[in-house]
Formats: C-alpha cells, structure tokens, sequence
C-alpha cells in the first residue's frame, strides 16, 4: 500500500499588491512510495505553508500537488484524495481538544477512512491505535490534560493513523518537545514507517533530525528549493552555500564554535 | 491534580448561593399558591396602610397586603428574566458561532451589524424593539431578549474564533469533520464555560432593565404585576408609605445578587482557581555578608521553591539546590521541563512572584539577600547589576514603545544618566549586540524585528546597566539555527567586553556545553551532577549519560533507534505533565 506524493511548480502567495509575499515559490519535490522524505529550512522558508497547501488549509496559487496522480487541490476528486492525506501538527497541546477524550479524537480522525464502523469496531480500533503508540489503550476516556507532551504527541500520531492515510505530514512534529522525549517520538514514527511502508513528508528544522528519519532530503530558503537528494550525500557533502551554512550552525556537544575574538 | 467540584461547594460563597437559588425557586413555585389571596383582596377599609403586624410593607390603594404582591411577583419577574436571557444566549451563540464558519464576506458583514448595533445604547435598542411588539410582557421579553443578542454574539464570535485557529479544529478539518461538527464538537465545549459565567451575568442585567421597563409602564400591564410594577406604584406614593418601594428594590437587589454569586461560582468552577491555603512558609533571612572583589556573584545554598498545586496542597518544583558563580563564569543549567531549572534561575533574580514560597539558608546575587523582598537601594542595584533574558522576546518586549525608549529606561530608572547619555549608551549597546545602524533602530517598535534581531536587544537591554550577572532563560529556543548562532556570539562577545557572568538555561546540553564553563545537570528539584563543560563525555550520573545519548547527531547510527532516556532510568513518566 504505497503511495506518491507529488509537487508540481508549486506556489502560494500570501496578500495582493505591494504587501503580497510569496511563501512558496515555484517548488517541484517527489516523495517516493514507502519513504520518509525530509523538509528542512528555517522560519520563513515556506516548510509549514506547503504542509498547509496540500491539506488544504491554505490555497495554491498556482501549480500542482498530486497524490497517485491525482490532483488534490481542485474539485470533488481533490477533495477526496486530500482526505488520504493526514497532518501532524507541531505543538501536542493545542493539536488535541481538551474539553474531548482521547479516545473521541481518535475515534473522530476514523471518518476520514471512509469505512463504516460499529460502535464497538470503533473502540476496539482506538484501542489498537493507542497500543501502537505505546499508551496504555484502558486510558482512552481520558482527556488530553493527564498526558505529557510527549504522549500527547504520540496519540496525535494515533490520530493521523485512524485515518488510514496514504501520505503523513509531519510539521515540527518534536520541536515543541524536550530533547528527552523527542527520541521517544522519532524512534516510534521510525517504527510505524517501516513497520506500515508509510509514505510521509518530515518537516523539520532540525537536520540532526531530519539526517535520522529521512531517506531523502529537500532544503528550502525563501519559498525556493535550494538543494535536493539523498539525506546521507546531501548532509554530508552539501553542493549549497546555505545547506553549508545550515550544517555549520547546528551545536556539536563538547564543540566550542568559533566566535572570533572581541578587539 | 484533579479538579473536585465539592470543594468549592463548601465555601461561604456557594453555601450563600445556593441557599439563595433554593429560595428563587420555592418563591417561583409556590408563592403565587400560598399569597395569591393576600395579593389580590381588595379591602378599601384599610387601603394605603403604613407597615403593620399583618401587613408588613403595609398595603397598596386598593388595600392589598404589599408584601404578598412582592412574593408572588417573584414568579412573573423571574420568568420574564429567565426567558430573555435564553434569547440574548440563544440568539447570541448562534449568531457567533455562525459567523465564524461563513464565508469571509458574509462574516465581515455579519460582525460589521454586531458592532454597528453594539454601538447604539442598550437601553435605545429595547426600546426600539418594545416599539415593534408593544407594551406588554410579552413585548417586553422579546425586546430584553433581542436587545442582548448583540453583545452575546460578539463575545461568542471572539471566543469561538480563537478556538476556531487552534490546531485540534484544524485537525478535524482535515479528515473531513464539517462546519456544523466542528462547532458542536469542538468550539462550543471549549468556549462553555465563558459562556456561562455571561449567561449569569446576563441575566441580572436583564432583571434590572425588566423592572425600568415595567418602572416605565412599558413592561408589564395591569392587571398583572412585577417587581418594577411595584416599584412604580410604591415610588409614587413614597411619603405615604417608603417600606412600598422598598420592598420591591429589596427584592431586586437581592435577586442580583444571587445571580452574580452564580456567575462567580461558575467562573471559579470553570477558572479553577487555585486556593493557597496557609501562610507562606517562613522565609529564613541569611545574615548580610559585606562584599568583596572575589566574592561569588551569585551563592545559593539549599534553596527549595514550592508552588500550589491547585487543591490546596503545596507541591516542591525546586527541593534543595546549591551553587555558586564566580564572577565572569559562564554556568549551565541543564534538564527537562519541570526540572525546576528556570524556577531555580528566577528565584535568584527574584521574579518567581507571590505564589511561590521560597526558602534558602543562602540566596545572595552579590551582596543582596534574594530570599526576601528587596528594599529601593537594592531593587537599583538590582536594575543595573542583574538581566534577564527570556525565551521569548516577541513577549518580553513592550509592543508599544520603540526599542531605543526600552533601552534607556534601565538607566533612566536606575543609573540616574541623562537622556542623552541614556541615549549615546543605548546606541552602544544596540552596536555591542551587532545591530546595524542602531540609531535607525532605536526608534523601532519590537514588530519590526525579527526574531534574531528582538532577541539581540534583550541582550543589548541587559547590557544597559553594568550586569554582574545574565541570566538567559533558553534564549535560542524560539530560534533558526543560524540565527541560534549569532545570538550566541554575541551573548559570548558581551560576556567578554563588560565580564559579566552568565547563567544560561537550556535543555540542550549540546548547546549549553558550547557556550559554558560548567554545566549543572537538574532532574525533579534537584542538580543530579555538576561537570566541566569539556569534560562532558566523562560524565557519571545516569540521566546526563542519559541526556548525552539521547539527542541525535549528525553522526548518530541511523540503523539503530535512539537511546530513549527510559534505557537509562525508571521511565517517560517522570517528565512533567501539563495540565
């Protein structure tokens, strides 16, 4: 069960006139049936806003996002491809309802799958997804204050599973978490990838990250891809001033940068 | 930490409430069958009687005791409130709640006549409406009601649109929940409580404008009578007999009452409020030290913060920490969220506010003890010895005031420097931090600046004084990777120009052994090891091994999950949860 993601000249532009800023420009990528491709970039590089185009919560301007062939942006056929598509959003505590259950959440993302279920089904099914994620199932009628960050963010991946996707975004999905738990997430997502053949699009910021989970990888500086390929070659022999840049900066343990002296 | 509604049932204020409902209630059910004789006799013999042993509130022109009317009118006047109310709240969610999933144009439409008709007094939009559907009860109900809708509806609109952005709702967009869904299910739940704290609110409000109406003879007509009614007739015959509209008033105002105590308990209940209970725990004052040029800037010795935890109950976030710092050091706090290392850093610059309950045997930053409340001497010395830099500076900055205004204050309040020298410093600073062009940028306001850019001013206000110590509060956190690095150098660069220590908090250790001298590892309150920033890969304790390990690189084994600190020591649970 393998599926292609594909982005065609894709661009989005915020505002009219003057003010107009052009989030994403002209960005063509593939990812592969089966992979983990990755989207690096920092603030302002239109990561979140091509994560937020092709689910639909923002509008393309122009160019194509089609998955299997599909375009998803426009029409009845669209919509429905877009529902294959789940999002994983970066901060666990406001990605889950707090006045709901986990369980109800859960049970809600199913009505993307298209399939008809019992009552029971349902619940048996939220049980199943939560044992995926590692929670306890028996929890599932509480509500998402008792969770840690970190489990938090474990039952929105459970989440975005209930759907039965084709293609998982992850947006920043362990930056808003502590360094601890973070392993903790990457290691299950790594597991269900592989586990499953999931086919997902990882946004991060983070390249030691990204270097981890992706097969291939993608920078982005302005909207504009800068720099694509395979995540060993691209990281470890970047051809780019910036992708240079973006390495030089990530923090070595025990690795004092050089900061010049002060005259 | 869960919530138990009983408690707050036994406070005075609900035990008042609730008695006051229940006796609402027994005067809206059973005071018309009980009085409604009383109430209607006419006995001309003893008509406008002053207040007497049958006739409490004495009696109206036709003879009927005043005092009955007052309690059977209960049921007419509360009726008449409670059905207006259920209008405005009614009308109102619905109308908010709708302009919040509508097309755009229909919403700017929609939210345009909810303020042109917020605009109009609420007293001339009831009004207009008892025009409409004249002087009668049930005019005056539907023109209560319809003139509250306004103001429901707005409130909702705001609420259900903050609601409407958070990520859940998007969520749920996302697998195909519709508009109709995302309401019921998500935005109403979360704006209930807000909503009825209003409803109670509402209501009383609406109490009050039914009896100005009934007051004017717009409300409700003979032969039926309300509280405002009542209060028409006793006004008019006040020096006869001023118990006659008092009595009504009374009723009112305590009416009012019962329904604003509703409202607060509703918003406690909803608010959670916590309740300290207890004194503060006594503060041990450590004696006054004279300072000298070696003197550690900052000594901390057994300190042990604590918070309320919500039920009533004290719960310890920091639980006997000591250190110090040498003048110039550069000192790193490392440890997950709830570690308490933030709490530790702001207890010594004193900012952790009234809730927290600290105690030390020593809190010094120089020569001043941070265990109490610091006098106006040491508050200045604090000013200009002593910054802070937080995590976010989008926060930390006044949006309304130009950079350059924000800078010169710290010595302006504290350094006694003119506004000139004031400004001459402020552009230095700005330049210390690597802004260009900081004459331009002084006269900035904080949105004008990027992230990088906001950050390097906090720095820069820091440097205003002449800090002994920096506190950075995960000062990179909210920062791109290159930006992370700039920050650094300059925060480095400060540190060597002005030999101010810092102490910087951080929950990456790779990036706090980058930047300090040494690094403090903290774990539930307490610093588990203390190591030389170089010296990390000799590390001892299980969670900084922990910690180390788990963190990928740009070298990490991909084939091989990631070391999960669980591996190291008992499990997830210890890190903190948010409730």
């Amino acid at each position: 069960m393998s599926h292609t993601l594909e982005y065609d000249g894709l661009s989005v532009r915020y505002g009219r006139g003057g003010s107009a800023h052009q989030a994403v420009d002209d960005v063509s990528l593939v990812v592969r049936p089966g992979t983990v491709h990755g989207l690096v970039g920092e603030s302002g590089s239109g990561k979140s806003t091509l994560a937020a185009a092709t689910v639909g919560l923002v509008r393309a301007t122009s160019g194509a996002i089609r998955l299997d062939g599909t375009e998803v942006t426009r029409g009845t056929a669209g919509r429905r491809a877009r529902r294959r598509i789940q999002l994983i959003f970066q901060d666990p505590h406001s990605a889950l309802d707090p006045r709901m259950s986990i369980g109800t959440s859960i049970a809600e993302a199913m009505r993307a799958s298209g399939r008809r279920r019992s009552r029971v089904e349902r619940r048996q099914r939220v049980r199943e997804l939560l044992e995926l994620v590692d929670i306890e199932p028996d929890r599932y009628r509480e509500p998402p204050a008792g969770f840690s960050g970190g489990q938090r963010q474990r039952i929105t991946i459970a989440r975005a599973l209930a759907a039965e996707p084709d293609v998982i975004i992850a947006d920043e999905i362990t930056s808003a978490l502590d360094v601890s738990v973070q392993g903790v997430v990457l290691n299950l997502l790594r597991e269900l990838q592989s586990e499953l053949n999931l086919t997902m699009l990882l946004i991060s910021h983070n390249l030691a990250v990204v270097r981890y989970v992706c097969h291939t990888v993608t920078v982005l500086r302005h909207g504009r891809v800068v720099e694509t390929g395979d995540t060993e070659r691209t990281l470890s022999d970047p051809q780019d001033p910036y992708t240079k840049a973006l390495l030089d900066a990530v923090p070595v343990l025990g690795e004092r940068p050089d900061w010049g002296s002060v005259a | 930490m869960r919530y138990k509604p009983w408690h707050a049932l036994r406070s005075p204020r609900a035990v008042s409430g609730l008695a006051g409902v229940l006796l609402l209630v027994f005067m809206m059910v059973f005071a018309p069958h009980l009085w409604a004789d009383a109430a209607s006799a006419a006995n001309v013999a003893e008509r406008l009687q002053r207040p007497s042993g049958s006739h409490p509130l004495g009696t109206d022109q036709l003879g009927r005791d005043l005092l009955a009317r007052v309690l059977v009118a209960t049921r007419l006047s509360l009726l008449l409130t409670l059905g207006s109310t259920a209008i405005a709240v009614c009308g109102g969610v619905v109308l908010g709640m709708v302009a919040t999933v509508v097309p755009r144009v229909l919403r700017r439409g929609l939210t345009a006549l909810l303020e042109i008709l917020m605009s109009f007094p609420w007293l001339l939009l009831t009004l207009f409406f008892t025009v409409i559907w004249g002087a009668s009860a049930k005019g005056a109900l539907l023109a209560v009601g319809f003139a509250g809708i306004p103001t429901v509806a707005r409130l909702t609109y705001t609420m259900s649109s903050s609601v409407a952005g958070r990520d859940f709702v998007r969520a749920a967009r996302i697998v195909g929940v519709g508009p109709l869904g995302i309401l019921g299910r998500h935005v109403l739940p979360n704006i209930r409580p807000v909503l009825v704290v209003n409803a109670a609110a509402v209501a009383s409000v609406t109490l009050l404008s039914f009896t100005g109406l009934s007051f004017l003879g717009l409300g409700v007509q003979a032969p039926d009578y309300d509280w405002g009614r009542l209060l028409a007739e006793g006004v008019g015959k006040i020096y006869v007999n001023p118990v006659a509209a008092l009595g009504p008033g009374v009723a009112v105002l305590v009416t009012a009452l019962i329904l604003n105590t509703l409202g607060a308990l509703a918003s406690e209940a909803a608010g959670r409020t916590p309740r300290i209970a207890g004194k503060a725990a006594p503060r041990l004052r450590a004696a006054r030290i004279p300072a000298s040029a070696d003197e550690p800037v900052v000594e901390v010795e057994d300190l042990r913060v604590s918070f309320p935890d919500g039920s009533g109950g004290l719960v310890e976030r920091v639980a006997g920490v000591s250190f110090t710092i040498r003048p110039g050091e550069t000192v790193g706090i490392v440890g997950a969220s709830g570690s308490g290392k933030s709490v530790t850093a702001m207890a010594i610059a004193g900012l952790l506010g009234p809730a927290a309950h600290v105690r030390a045997t020593t809190l010094r930053f120089q020569d001043i003890d941070m265990s109490g409340e610091p006098d106006a001497a040491a508050r200045r010395k604090l000013g200009l010895g002593l910054s802070v830099v937080f995590q976010d500076p989008l926060t930390s900055l006044n949006p309304v005031l130009t950079i350059g205004r924000q800078l010169t204050e710290v010595s302006e309040v504290h350094g006694d420097l003119g506004r000139r020298d004031a400004r001459r410093r402020a552009q230095w600073a700005l330049s210390l931090v690597g802004i260009p062009l900081p004459a331009r940028r002084a006269r900035q306001y904080p949105h004008q600046l990027s992230g990088g850019m906001r950050q390097r001013v906090m720095i820069g206000m820091g440097l205003m004084g002449t800090p002994a110590l920096l506190i950075a509060d995960e000062p990179t956190t909210a920062l791109d990777v290159t930006v992370q690095q700039n920050v650094l150098r300059v925060l480095h660069q400060a540190r060597e120009r002005t030999g101010s220590a810092i102490l910087f908090i951080s929950h990456d250790i790779a990036l706090v052994s980058g930047f300090c001298d040494r690094v403090l590892v903290m774990k539930d309150g307490l610093i588990v090891e203390e190591l030389d920033a170089r010296q990390l890969d000799r590390a001892r304790h299980p969670y900084t091994r922990a910690l180390i390990a788990c963190v990928p690189h740009m070298t990490t084994d991909r084939t091989r999950p990631l070391p999960v600190i669980a591996d190291f020591d008992g499990s997830e649970d210890a890190e903190e949860i948010h409730a």
